[in-house]
């Protein structure tokens, strides 16, 4: 089979812009550097405990021994704080030249201009752009980076900080508690339904630097918000570490969905943990692509808090030469008739490897609660490599539940078939892998379907068009 | 015309062809008989260029021409874009592609310089289905996903007609059929010659659809070489006396 190779030097992202930081914390990690960043924000007191509290937590947990090699992270050769500009930006004029340059090559504007209700783009730690539409405002919509967010609402973000994914979760949880910078705030008022999806896009755009942003989603009752953050990021020489955390709370009959594409280059650790707490007859789904990074350890999860409370979690892994995708997600039933669903798709190429890691957790009293999780694996050769680790805790009889998996290898005989046809042998591998995913795809908004068909193609062909 | 001359091929290191000449002219029915294990499928599937089968172009003095052309060399997609089509004893499955889109990027690459709105493609397509008797809705099913045996053969005629390539490579395409899916096809292919002048090499363990369809010419290809050439009298001999009469 002719199988082109990805060249990492054709990585359509991998340019660098050359940005003196404004200001920036000295290279690794202590609590002198964790308070300076801490004061550099002005933050309230209070924050500034959480943070080394969460330090201490960091320190004493070890590192996971399982789902992938993190044994090469050097925590004390990275930064953990630089802030470009000196003021947030929200008019585009205001922008540096330098920064839109690189907003430009990421297709920033454009995507605005198309139909964004609102901008976070995320340039190293600190959002410098950032624009709200008078339509949000006026419904009462809060959308701002989360460190204006600890400003302006510090009530709001001190009840829900930390609570849906304490420091104690993980060891990477603890290290963005402790260093977190920027992510992106919303809340949702009462029975409000944003009608476009709001955007931002993260990047990691200096060497050895690791990016801890920090997401909190409320959405009030009976609200609807669809958020998007897709990722693009440079190369570099040295690994970067991108570990962040997203914390969402869907209040009764409220609907959250959260997409993400992540594209990082395939230098980066990408360990992010992300969890939705939904309450009564709340929605809450997940629709999570991972097709850059080196390593990424990713299981978004649904706590179905309140009854008749449902979660989905749709997860696409694309591994191709050196890369890890180990991704899933995780539903756990804590109250009567709730449901569930995980849905993953992966493929595999040029030596690969994708996991699917799952959780579904049933307690003793969810009764009538129902869930399904279906994996399918697509292996394109024979070097790549897929496995599945499904594990289920469920101590309540009254429950429905399916699981199914499924593992495909394209074969020789399917790519003749095409040839026979007229088609290359490249193209027929492109027509399998999107004919596969296209169920996750066709959830997506249409310009992220579009770019993520775009990448696909360039992962598997090394062109576009 | 498709020519080939001293056509040998191996797998896996045995000699399965020993030297088959052939020629095919447009709107010709080759009908191609044998025993199991004579190297009818061989024959179809390095004819296409299957990377299993190896053809010794090198060694023997091979001559594999479509029009004059050298086909030795060319990739699979390149000799189907030479007008060349094969029709599969099992078609394989495809998860994730239509009918319909897998058919229209076929046919876009077959014929670069035909520029159908995808509407006219879709009716073309409607209306093969139905003169097969498959429903239009198979369209948008997955390719030969969950088709019955018939049905993948079916769909395999309706590939045929709207490809229209020169020659047609036909392996059992009357195996799995009933009688009256045989007629149907048998029908089919007859069109197919007498529209679009394609020829036709078919390769058929049966005599069954040689009561539906006349070929031009029949060929007995037993070990690996044709062993006698005529017409229908030949399968009419086969018929009473079997292979071993040959």
């Amino acid at each position: 089979m002719d199988m082109q190779q990805f060249n990492t030097s054709n990585y359509k992202f991998g340019f660098h812009d050359d940005i003196k930081p404004f200001y920036s914390t000295p290279k690794g990690l202590s609590k002198k550097i964790v308070k300076e960043i801490s004061w550099m924000k002005k933050e309230p007191e209070w924050m500034q405990e959480i943070r080394l509290k969460a330090l201490e937590i960091f320190y004493a947990k070890k590192l996971p021994m399982w789902g992938g090699d993190l044994t090469k992270l050097n925590f004390k050769n990275m930064y953990y704080y630089i802030k470009p500009t000196e003021k947030q930006e929200r008019n585009w004029d205001d922008v540096p030249a330098e920064i839109k340059n690189t907003f430009e090559k990421i297709g920033i504007p454009q995507a605005e201009r198309k139909f964004l209700a609102g901008v976070g783009a995320q340039y190293d730690s600190e959002v410098v752009y950032h624009s709200v539409s008078n339509m949000l405002e006026k419904k009462g919509v809060i959308f701002v980076d989360t460190d204006t967010a600890l400003q302006k609402y510090p009530e709001i973000v001190k009840k829900y900080f930390g609570k849906i994914i304490p420091p104690a979760d993980n060891k990477f949880a603890a290290l963005n508690t402790a260093v977190w910078s920027g992510g992106s705030f919303i809340y949702v008022p009462p029975g409000v339904h944003v009608d476009l999806p709001l955007q931002a896009y993260f990047r990691i755009n200096a060497k050895n630097m690791g990016q801890f942003e920090r997401t909190l989603i409320i959405a009030d009752e009976g609200s609807y918000v669809h958020y998007v953050e897709g990722c693009t990021a440079p190369i570099f020489t040295t690994d970067s570490l991108h570990a962040a955390v997203v914390e969402i709370v869907v209040k009764k009959g409220a609907r959250v969905r959260y997409t993400t594409i992540q594209n990082w280059s395939k230098n980066v650790y990408n360990l992010v943990t992300k969890r939705m707490f939904i309450e009564e007859e709340g929605f809450g789904e997940w629709i999570d692509g991972n097709l850059g990074s080196k390593l990424t350890m990713k299981y978004p999860s649904v706590y179905l808090m309140g009854r008749k409370a449902r979660g989905e979690v749709l997860s696409l892994a694309f591994a191709g030469s050196g890369q890890r995708q180990d991704a899933g997600g995780k539903a756990i039933h804590l109250a009567p008739e709730t449901s569930s669903v995980i849905s993953s798709k992966s493929v595999s190429k040029d030596g690969g490897r994708t996991s699917y890691r799952g959780l579904l957790k049933i307690i003793k009293g969810a009764k009538d609660s129902k869930s399904t999780v279906r994996c399918d694996a697509l292996i394109l050769d024979p070097k790549s490599r897929s496995d599945t680790y499904p594990t289920m805790e469920i101590d309540e009889e009254r429950v429905t539940v399916g699981h199914e998996a499924s593992v495909s290898k394209i074969g020789e005989d399917q790519i003749f078939y095409f040839q026979s046809r007229g088609i290359s042998a490249a193209q027929a591998e492109v027509m399998i892998v999107n004919g596969f995913i296209e169920p996750i795809v066709k959830e997506l908004p249409m310009e992220y379907a579009v770019e993520l068909n775009r990448l696909i193609q360039l992962e598997m062909t090394g062109a576009v068009g | 015309m498709l020519q080939i001359k001293n056509f040998k091929a191996d797998i896996n290191n045995s000699e399965i062809l020993k030297g088959v000449d052939l020629t095919v002219g447009p709107g010709e029915i080759h009908a191609i008989m044998g025993p199991n294990g004579a190297g009818k499928t061989t024959l179809a599937l390095s004819l296409m260029g299957h990377p299993n089968y190896n053809i010794k172009y090198q060694i023997s003095n091979i001559k594999y021409q479509i029009d004059g052309k050298d086909m030795s060399k060319l990739l699979p997609e390149e000799r189907a874009r030479q007008g060349l089509f094969i029709s599969f004893q099992q078609p394989v499955e495809i998860t994730g592609v239509s009918f319909l889109s897998f058919l229209r990027t076929a046919y876009k690459a077959l014929h670069p310089d035909k520029k159908i709105p995808l509407s006219e493609f879709k009716n073309e397509l409607k209306k093969t289905l139905k003169d097969v008797g498959l429903d239009e809705s198979f369209m948008y099913r997955f390719l030969n996903e969950g088709f019955s045996g018939g049905e993948k053969k079916r769909a395999e005629i309706v590939q045929l007609l709207i490809l229209r390539p020169k020659f047609a490579i036909l392996d059992e395409i009357d195996s799995g059929l009933d009688v009256d899916s045989l007629k149907i096809v048998a029908e089919k292919i007859q069109e197919a010659v007498e529209k679009y002048s394609i020829g036709i090499l078919l390769i058929t363990h049966y005599q069954r659809i040689l009561h539906y369809l006349k070929p031009d010419f029949v060929h007995v290809l037993i070990d690996g070489k044709i062993k006698k050439s005529g017409g229908m009298s030949l399968v009419k001999k086969i018929e009473k006396d079997g292979y071993a009469a040959i």
